[in-house]
């Protein structure tokens, strides 16, 4: 009996190890979900404040950028009714859950299937990434946090096109550490990082943090660098959760190819 | 008997509530948490049928596994609580144990400590190894280990003191 139910919950253990696997346990179903966010409810009016200040922020940042553009620009980008060139669809959605004391940190969030959410759609804030989606239940849905050690998003530097991949060493929740970047880049400290574009996941340019230290790797050829993120992730409210219209398109375009 | 299966499956429900939505978002200095559910373990009767006792840990575990996306960690770790509690018990308690006479209320503070302390120290050291899963990383296993288990006595001896009924 115990060594059944002990193996059993180590199966589950390293299931929940490897990306998308951890199928059953998990908090996006309707017990925990409506637990969650039924606590949540009660928490949020205590950062109203603060949401509201985070708000005002982006649509300064906002209208300051639709201001300094030209008009014909704008008119030319957004034409109701023809959004032919709409690649991404956002959905915004509350964290009813945060977590960022573990190694593997999930959180989770009140929109699902419901909301024609589905796994691999980034999440973001106007600050920068947050993770991915892990799985979902009709109403909720959990995410896989940038402070996972299981993650690897694609990220590159603002100023050039060098790339390399974001993990997690588990150490602080305020820095993620930049892999695999190619020593030719011109990497210093204060540089921004910003996704790469090269994954479905994300769209191209979305900020992530600040290079706070780097270092040359055990195999000499690409550097390591800590990067402290705009966000922080120990206070989540309000998230923007992004769809990529064009995802199917190209991992089919790419299946073919391999 | 129903009265006793009413008063563990309610201290059931509330510790498991109060680990999910309270507990464990205090993270004292970034990582410390406890994990106080525990207490479930600990006190649960002794005469009771072995088998249930770990089938109920099991539960315990997997309920606390869903709240914090943690896949089976802290159902391993109860499970082997339960299965090795009677060792922990012999050892901190001796002869009044083997009488099955023991009331944890009657019992000295110092073997009521030294059995929390060990039933802590080796669920939290479990739940830890499996959490970080990386041999390299052994040091930060111990340090949380170490310093969650702290956490935990004191909050789970708090507990008991003042929900203890005096008979005096």
């Amino acid at each position: 009996m115990f060594l059944l139910l002990f193996s059993f919950s180590l199966f589950l253990t390293i299931q929940s190890h490897s990306y998308h696997k951890s199928k059953f346990i998990n908090s996006a179903n309707v017990i925990t979900g409506g637990l969650y966010g039924m606590v949540n409810n009660f928490g949020a009016y205590f950062n109203l404040k603060s949401e509201n200040d985070i708000l005002l922020e982006e649509n300064s940042r906002l209208k300051s950028i639709l201001y300094n553009t030209n008009q014909d620009q704008l008119k030319e980008a957004y034409r109701p009714g023809i959004n032919a060139n709409q690649q991404f669809n956002i959905t915004v959605a509350q964290v009813i859950k945060n977590s960022y004391s573990a190694t593997n940190n999930y959180l989770t969030i009140n929109k699902g299937k419901a909301d024609s959410i589905t796994q691999d759609m980034g999440v973001v804030t106007s600050n920068g990434i947050i993770g991915i989606v892990n799985n979902t239940s009709k109403r909720y849905a959990t995410i896989m946090s940038v402070l996972n050690t299981n993650i690897r998003i694609n990220a590159q530097l603002k100023k050039t096109n060098h790339y390399g991949y974001l993990t997690w060493n588990s150490e602080s929740p305020h820095v993620v550490q930049l892999v695999d970047i190619p020593i030719q880049a011109p990497l210093s400290i204060g540089d921004t990082i910003v996704t790469g574009g090269r994954s479905t996941i994300f769209p191209k340019g979305i900020r992530i943090g600040k290079v706070e230290s780097f270092k040359i790797d055990d195999t000499e050829n690409s550097y390591e660098a800590n990067i402290k993120l705009f966000n922080d992730m120990t206070n989540l409210g309000h998230v923007y959760v992004i769809k990529n219209l064009d995802s199917n398109e190209i991992s089919t375009l790419n299946n073919n190819d391999e | 008997m129903n009265n006793l299966i009413l008063k563990y499956s309610f201290s059931f429900i509330v510790l498991v509530l109060i680990q999910s939505l309270a507990l464990n978002h205090i993270n004292f200095l970034g990582y410390i948490n406890p994990y106080i559910y525990v207490l479930f373990l600990i006190l649960f009767p002794i005469k009771n049928n072995r088998l249930l006792f770990i089938f109920i840990s099991f539960l315990l575990g997997l309920s606390v596994d869903l709240f914090l996306d943690s896949g089976g960690i802290h159902a391993a770790a109860c499970v082997s609580i339960a299965y090795i509690r009677p060792a922990i018990l012999r050892f901190s308690f001796g002869t009044i144990y083997e009488h099955q006479t023991i009331k944890f209320s009657s019992t000295e503070f110092g073997q009521r400590f030294s059995y929390f302390s060990i039933i802590i120290l080796i669920h939290h050291l479990i739940l830890f190894s499996l959490e970080i899963f990386n041999s390299s990383k052994i040091i930060l296993i111990l340090k949380k280990t170490l310093f969650s288990s702290i956490f935990t006595i004191i909050l789970c001896l708090l507990i008991t003191i003042l929900f203890s009924r005096k008979k005096r």
